[in-house]
């Protein structure tokens, strides 16, 4: 018996030590040789991202000219002074606006730069004085006496970084500084606005991140008319010829996007990385048939077969080859001889002025008549040189709404200074600047997170190093500028946060990301089931017998005791 | 800025779409005398009430007009003068200003009746540029250039490029040497400029933008495909920079062509298939035959005889051969209408010169064939080392297209006699041996020259799953032993690179010179088969280079006035001229497994483990003991019956 019960334990041994060594060695090394690479990911950060709280800062400096302060108020006037404005846009994000005043008199160079006779000079001189960093404001408060504005203008817009205020009426003398700075602090917050930014845009480039509610119709139209922030756009200029037959037209492109394009694009280039070409199409027809209109003699479009116009000339316009950024087509479309001339018409059956129309978000298209350059008699193929003036004063008219440097109307009692030979005031960009950092933020914002979570969800995808590092190094840029954005380097912000765009995109798009995304586990456990089954059988039931054993002896102890 | 005298602005205009009002107006100004004119941008309020009658729901692209105002210079009144036009216009017509084009386009089809009684048609458009793709330079204004094109070649740093798209084989031995050649298939070989650093880095990019341009499959080149041929594929352009480095050659053999192909091809004309010579290009009818080969060729060439002045050409050429016999009932009768089921009524209107020629060599007196309308043009050049004759038809001209306006070429033939030329040149190849473990490519290069012998080179680009033995490599010609004068071997690298051999084999005349290699197949792992595996796998075509000597002296003056279909090889000397002959791709079967195995295999492994490790587990945990022989058969029904009857049992 003793022999006996020694057989049986060495059988029990024996069962336990394999199940030991099946599981001590076995599922480990089969875990190991079948687990997905999966680096690892700041998920700690990028959670901490999905909850944004921006913060935007802009510095303001009101400098006070003779007049407006009497010598004893100067010397208590504050030197600086921040007031703060939050907002919450939805339970993930939260805006909050500080801005930084500071306040001092004007210095003698800029008094008399401020008495000269208008304020475009003013502003001219005042700019050659001092020039200030990207993303800050200097208010000149002038006294209401002042001659630089006309009458019913109270505030002069320059075309740098500076605005001339008036002092109002009501705040001619005897009042304290607190009244004065009272009065002064509305009217400096809507210069703020129109200059820098405004909680419109604002939420508005924030709009990949928060669906806002749909609000009236024109700010939708607004919202989506420009182009989406890209670290590049593609601008091709395509000359539409459909008749070389009768019109042989030449255009000096070079010479034109030279004198024309070239100094906005130079302002913008902080934005984004422009670049140009041309093409002339021939045989590209319109996709509709004007209508021949015989109270006018002219072949008409509609407004409303304009969107069908696009397409068939679309298919031939060809895409960039050579980049993947979005690309800004603006076409010159010359109505051949039968179909001239040819008018676009407004919904109020109006003629369109400048002959011209624009797509949001994809470019513009101008009909450009030539049938008035020849008689009836003239011999075909006629040469025909275009005016480049005029059709470029509206194709830059259409990149700068398809770009979005668009002003919203000014409030009342505000002069804006016609813009320069650049096509941009200073302001404008920064206004721009601002919005796209935020547009930026918000849109490598959600691909990191969204990234995050499918990588979360789905644990076949392999992830391999370089994408890991791609996304700690959107997450460093993206809070690199979150904090620049809170110090009020504006340009700083700018840089890193498209640095950040550029690494969220190149990581979600990888394509190794999809290696083993479509491996179902039915079938790894088919391939396993032949192996795993017979092996794993005979070791539970003989562990369970084990234990029923034990179980029972225990039992019968117990029995014994009693 | 002062120096700017905005003069202001004049007119306001309101547009309006669904309710959007943007006002925008730019004016512009004009310095003293400078042409240097700047644009003012000036917002205003708009004081028109927005309109929201009958508002169409926001659609995803909305029209917007846009509102721009014109200003002529010198105005410096503010008022709404709205209707104001651009009278100073300069776009009178003004002969003198307009500028000189720096691009020419020239189209011309050749038709070449072949002695099977098929047709030979072969399309060429030229459009050359005087521009400057080297060296980083910004191209980005284009006129008769494709910009698809010339962004590639700017962005890739390319200085020449050649591809072709081809179905089904062009059989010399029937038709002749083809005007321009190229392999069943695609094929891309380019040279890139000296600059480029990473060129397989480039190359790997340049095809995949490629593939997108041709809607072809030449993404799938890759490192296992692509070679580096160190001799045969020279710049066909100016330069004379071989360093074979920036130089890659890939074929596709088992690219099928068609439509999606030809439509993009056609896109990069100029006049696209709406006028000229390729309004002939119909698809329907250009695959309905026996070949069909389709190319781009990009490369700098001189623009005069001192190559002073250089500039890019781009020639698209397709090549077709139709099958008479089939098509025409067995009448010997065609026609444009016929061929291409449309006529010709114009030339492209961008084009300098667009030219039909017919090759009328074999037919001096018209006694084999018959030509209508009749032409009195004539024309002669030297082409593939021939002087033939051809009848031309200039489209430019309005007489050309007679009183019905439109051309039909017709052409009856009369007899079905006469011999062809044999072509100096030809090859073919073929793989030998049986089962599916070793075989034997064999290559034979027919030199039908009566008394001269010529060199040749031979490329054999071979994908690595079929393993060269290359100790077994023999030339030999007549029964002797042919020692190559030079040898170029690459030997192939599992999964990265195939076998390059590269061979200069001097032909004697008159002679066959057979090139025998074998190999073994390789067993592929099962992830590496294509979905149909038993169909075989291609093996890419050999290329034979050869000067061939040639009977009339060759015109060595590439920038002479010449027909486009015998200016496509430079001529280097009068003797002899450039050829260039594909042989047959191969098709190999390789060792196929069952794809279902790779289960059945697991299954049956994981059973056999599973039965030694249960009788192994068995032996371990169980104890062994010695039973009591059971009772036996009757002692134990004896014992049921006795149970049965309440006895005790035995």
């Amino acid at each position: 018996l003793a022999l006996k019960l020694n057989v049986l334990k060495r059988g029990q041994l024996a069962a336990l030590s394999i199940a030991a060594v099946v599981i001590i060695v076995g599922v480990p090394l089969w875990w190991r040789t079948t687990e997905t690479y999966r680096a690892w990911l700041p998920v700690n950060q990028i959670n901490e991202l999905a909850n944004l709280q921006l913060q935007l800062s802009a510095d303001v400096e009101v400098v006070f000219a003779r007049g407006t302060v009497t010598p004893e108020q100067q010397k208590k006037v504050p030197l600086t002074q921040t007031q703060d404005e939050e907002h919450t846009v939805d339970e993930d994000t939260a805006l909050r606006y500080r801005y930084e005043t500071k306040y001092r008199t004007a210095t003698i160079m800029e008094e008399d730069a401020l008495n000269q006779p208008t304020a475009a000079e003013a502003d001219l001189s005042l700019h050659t004085l001092s020039e200030s960093p990207c993303g800050s404001l200097v208010v000149y408060v002038i006294p209401e006496s002042s001659t630089l504005l006309p009458e019913d203008v109270d505030v002069y817009i320059g075309q740098r970084r500076t605005a001339l205020l008036r002092i109002g009426a009501q705040m001619r003398v005897g009042r304290t500084l607190e009244q004065l700075l009272a009065h002064l602090e509305p009217r400096i917050k809507q210069v703020l606005q129109v200059m820098s930014f405004s909680h419109t845009d604002i939420t508005a480039a924030l709009s990949d991140r928060v669906r806002l509610s749909p609000g009236n119709k024109e700010s939708i139209a607004d919202s989506m008319r420009a182009f989406k922030s890209s670290p590049g756009y593609e601008i091709t200029f395509s000359l539409l010829n459909p008749d070389p037959k009768s019109h042989r037209v030449h255009w000096d492109i070079e010479g034109a996007v030279q004198t024309y394009i070239q100094p906005l694009l130079t302002k913008l280039a902080p934005l984004a990385n422009f670049s140009i070409d041309s093409q002339t199409l021939y045989y590209a027809m319109l996709g509709v048939n004007p209508r021949y209109d015989s109270s006018r003699s002219a072949y008409t479009l509609n407004s409303d077969s304009l969107a069908h116009v696009i397409n068939p000339v679309e298919a031939r316009l060809g895409s960039n080859a050579a980049s993947s950024n979005p690309v800004l087509n603006f076409l010159l479309y010359v109505p051949d001889a039968h179909h001239s001339p040819l008018h676009i018409h407004d919904h109020k059956k109006q003629e369109v002025l400048s002959n011209a129309f624009h797509s949001p978000r994809w470019g513009g298209i101008m009909v450009y008549n030539v049938n008035g350059f020849y008689g009836p008699e003239a011999v075909f193929p006629v040469d025909i040189n275009i005016n480049m003036a005029k059709v470029m004063g509206v194709f830059l008219a259409q990149l700068r709404l398809l770009l979005g440097v668009q002003s919203s109307a000014p409030p009342p009692g505000f002069l804006v200074a016609p813009c320069s030979s650049t096509g941009l005031a200073d302001w404008e960009l920064d206004r721009l600047m601002w919005s796209r950092t935020v547009e930026n933020v918000a849109t490598a914002t959600t691909t990191i997170t969204s990234l995050a979570q499918l990588l979360d969800q789905i644990g076949n995808i392999v992830i391999n190093d370089n994408i890991a590092q791609q996304v700690s190094s959107a997450v460093t840029s993206l809070q690199l500028a979150v904090a620049e954005l809170e110090a009020g380097n504006l340009g700083f912000a700018l840089q890193y946060s498209k640095e950040a765009i550029l690494a969220s995109e190149r990581a979600f798009f990888d394509p190794s990301l999809l290696h083993l995304l479509y491996f179902p586990d039915d079938q790894k456990f088919a391939i396993y089931i032949p192996l795993f089954l017979p092996m794993c059988v005979p070791i539970l039931l003989s562990l369970l017998k084990i234990v029923s054993e034990a179980r029972q002896k225990r039992r019968e102890r117990q029995a014994k005791k009693d | 800025m002062a120096a700017h005298r905005c003069s202001n602005c004049a007119a306001l205009l309101i547009l309006c779409s669904l309710s959007v009002f943007i006002v925008v107006d730019s004016q512009e100004t004009t310095l003293n005398g400078g042409h240097h004119a700047t644009t003012v941008h000036n917002p205003q309020t708009t004081t028109g009430t927005a309109e929201q009658t009958a508002e169409p729901a926001v659609e995803e692209r909305r029209w917007e007009a846009t509102a721009v105002e014109e200003a002529t210079p010198d105005d410096d009144d503010d008022a709404a003068a709205s209707d104001k036009q651009d009278t100073s216009a300069p776009e009178t017509v003004d002969p003198s200003s307009v500028p000189q084009p720096k691009d020419d386009f020239q189209e011309e089809l050749v038709i070449r009746p072949l002695h099977s009684g098929d047709i030979y048609a072969s399309f060429q458009f030229r459009t050359v540029w005087e521009t400057d793709f080297m060296r980083g330079n910004k191209v980005s204004h284009y006129r008769l250039f494709p910009k698809s094109l010339g962004q590639v070649i700017s962005k890739f740093s390319v200085r020449e490029l050649h591809i072709s798209f081809t179905q089904g084989y062009w059989r010399t031995m029937q038709w002749g040497q083809p005007f321009q050649p190229s392999p069943p298939g695609a094929e891309l070989w380019v040279w890139f400029q000296d600059s480029v650093t990473d060129v397989d880095g480039t190359w790997k990019e340049l095809t995949n933008v490629l593939s997108g341009i041709f809607c072809a499959s030449l993404n799938f080149i890759d490192s296992t495909n692509t070679v580096q041929p160190s001799a045969s594929f020279k710049p066909l352009g100016i330069g004379n920079e071989t360093d074979h480095r920036f130089l890659r050659y890939a074929t596709l053999p088992r690219e099928i062509v068609c439509t999606e192909n030809l439509t993009p091809w056609k896109k990069l004309l100029p006049c696209g298939s709406k006028a000229g010579l390729a309004v002939l290009l119909k698809s329907e009818k250009l695959f309905h035959s026996s070949f069909h080969s389709q190319a781009v060729h990009i490369r700098p060439v001189c623009q005069d005889w001192q190559c002073k002045t250089t500039s890019w050409e781009l020639r698209q050429t397709l090549n077709v051969v139709f099958d008479l016999h089939n098509s025409a009932q067995g009448k010997r009768e065609w026609s444009l209408f016929k061929m291409f089921s449309r006529t010709l009524t114009e030339a492209c209107p961008l084009a300098s010169s667009s030219k039909i020629y017919i090759d009328i060599t074999d037919n001096p007196q018209g006694e084999q064939f018959e030509v209508s309308p009749a032409t009195p043009l004539l024309s002669q050049a030297v082409v593939l080392g021939d002087r033939r004759t051809f009848s031309v038809y200039d489209l430019t001209q309005q007489i050309t297209f007679g009183t019905v306006r439109s051309l039909n070429l017709l052409i009856r033939w009369k007899s079905s006699e006469g011999d062809m030329l044999r072509p100096l040149l030809h090859a073919e190849r073929y793989v030998a041996g049986y089962g599916l473990q070793t075989g034997e490519i064999h290559t034979l290069m027919y030199n039908n020259h009566p008394y001269r012998s010529f060199p040749v080179l031979l490329l054999d680009s071979v994908p690595w799953y079929l393993r060269l033995y290359i100790h077994t490599l023999t030339v030999t010609s007549k029964g002797k032993d042919n020692k190559p004068s030079y040898i170029h071997y690459q030997p192939s690298k599992d999964r990265l690179r195939p076998h390059l051999l590269e061979m200069l084999v001097q032909l004697p005349p008159n002679s066959v010179t057979e090139v025998t290699v074998q190999f073994e197949r390789a067993l592929l792992k099962w992830t590496e088969y294509t979905p149909d595996p038993n169909h075989g796998f291609y093996v890419g075509s050999s290329v034979i280079s050869s000067l061939v000597p040639s009977i009339v002296a060759m015109d060595t003056n590439s920038t002479r006035e010449r027909p486009l279909f015998s200016s496509f090889f430079p001529c280097k000397e009068e003797s002899s001229y450039f050829v260039r002959v594909y042989t047959e791709p191969l098709l190999v079967n390789l060792p196929t497994p069952d794809f279902s195995m790779p289960y059945n295999v697991i299954c049956l492994t994981c059973t056999v483990v599973a039965v030694g490790y249960g009788s192994l587990y068995n032996l371990l945990t169980r104890s062994f003991q010695i039973e009591e022989p059971s009772p036996g058969l009757a002692k134990r029904i004896a014992n049921i019956i006795r149970k049965m009857r309440g006895v005790p049992p035995l």
